[in-house]
């Protein structure tokens, strides 16, 4: 039998829980997240990884699902939007974003969030430069970023206060 | 966008990746982060039958002191290069530039022996690796080779690999003590340079250009200047010498230069050359 196929079996963790699914070798995550496992919080929106809006943690870090195929994936645990509220309460760095009116039409938020989320895992308490540079992977084209990068450096500062 | 048709095979070793290219020939790429192949392959630009992936091969990604150099694995990221505490002792040019590669989350994603591979003159890495004079080490049916960074970039896309080896490792030299820089000009902060400079000053100065020509190109003219003790402002004019410098939305030829130009002056006067 040949080993490589036009098929792959994955198994993923999403948002903490097991999703075991065959799909075909070129499913992309960002569609085996929306499509197969249902959760269409995850944007796409250039498709060419410079927006942002499909932003995903993969094993805890930042990643454009729109340019990750699902079968890279395999054997890793993935975050969306979808995962990250404790029930009804949200994730720090949500709220964030819901006090200082961090997003206008929404579509760019939950990749925003995720790539915040990865940026305060990885550096703390956050200043304002360096929120601005580690932003440089997702577009905005409502708010002007003014209120995202207030909203990315309240969130860090609340992050890092919580446990992580 | 959705890929092309493909087959995939994971690769359980280097020798499993090398058997399955030397297997399926011109038809298999090697898929390492993807952060260059799979826009191409999205854009049906990139059509492989058989995609090879390496990324459980963790064991290919290192940063290891290796002596007189440094040792990168093919698969490290450029995250970790990025972080990487060995390199800003050693070679804090290749630190500085990994992370002016992309945005975060492709730094996540992409490799070093990717970006490499890859062969882009526009990629970061490339002219880093150039102006340190790396040697890139490779392996295929018949074993391993090492291969000069000044030999393994052949064209637009296209490097000295053949199509059943891996590159597996990619060595720098130290640069302790001497200066450095790395200067990239780009109009949004996560898009590709226009131009740019690597450029190592001391006693073997080093300066290779992004983004001027089919290849990542050495800037030998400059070289030969600093090596006679020219100023930056001096040996800074002769930076697009010998360039073919392309035309697209961004630029015109003319426009590189002057930026080639420009912007080695500016790299050698933050690597301590007077101006």
């Amino acid at each position: 039998m040949p080993r490589e196929s036009d098929n792959v079996s994955v198994s993923i963790v999403v948002n903490g829980e097991s999703t075991a699914n065959q799909v075909e070798a070129r499913t992309l995550l960002v569609h085996y997240l929306r499509e197969v496992v249902g959760l269409t919080g995850t944007n796409i929106g250039c498709d060419t990884t410079s927006c942002g809006a499909c932003t995903v943690l993969l094993d805890g870090e930042s990643v454009k699902s729109c340019t990750v195929l699902a079968a890279q994936a395999d054997g890793h645990a993935v975050t969306t939007i979808e995962g990250l509220a404790d029930g009804d309460t949200f994730h720090p760095m949500q709220e964030a974003f819901r006090e200082h009116h961090g997003l206008q039409c929404g579509y760019c938020t939950p990749g925003m969030v995720m790539a915040a989320v990865s940026l305060a895992q990885e550096g703390g308490k956050l200043t304002e430069e360096q929120v601005r540079i580690g932003l440089e992977g997702n577009l905005c084209r409502c708010t002007g970023y003014h209120n995202i990068v207030k909203a990315v450096i309240a969130g860090s500062e609340a992050m890092s206060g919580a446990s992580k | 966008m959705i890929p092309a048709k493909f087959a995939y095979a994971r690769a359980e070793s280097v020798d499993d990746a090398v058997g399955l290219l030397a297997e399926h020939g011109d038809e298999a790429k090697l898929l390492a982060g993807g952060h260059s192949l799979l826009p191409l392959m999205k854009l049906r630009l990139a059509t492989p039958a058989v995609l090879v992936d390496l990324g459980g091969l963790r064991d290919l990604s290192y940063v290891r002191d290796a002596g007189d150099h440094v040792a990168v694995g093919g698969l490290t990221r450029h995250h970790d290069l990025e972080h990487s505490d060995l390199l800003g002792e050693h070679v804090p040019l290749l630190r500085e530039a990994a992370g002016h590669v992309g945005d975060p989350q492709v730094r996540h994603r992409g490799t070093i022996g990717g970006s490499l591979a890859h062969g882009d003159p526009a990629s970061d890495l490339p002219a880093v690796v150039l102006a340190l004079g790396g040697t890139l080490v490779a392996r295929g049916p018949g074993g391993e080779r090492t291969i000069a960074a000044a030999d393994f970039f052949e064209g637009f896309l296209e490097t000295a690999l053949a199509p059943d080896e891996v590159l597996t490792e990619v060595r720098v030299r130290k640069t302790n003590g001497a200066g450095w820089a790395f200067e990239k000009f780009n109009r949004r902060a996560q898009d590709w340079a226009i131009v740019g400079v690597a450029a190592v000053t001391g006693d073997d100065p080093g300066v290779a250009l992004v983004n001027m020509g089919s290849t990542p190109v050495r800037a030998s003219a400059v070289e030969q200047r600093l090596a006679g003790g020219a100023s930056a402002t001096d040996a800074a004019q002769a930076a697009d010498e010998g360039t073919d410098p392309p035309s697209d939305l961004n630029a015109s030829p003319e426009f590189r230069r002057h930026l080639a130009r420009v912007l080695t002056r500016r790299a050698l006067e933050r690597a301590g050359v007077q101006l």
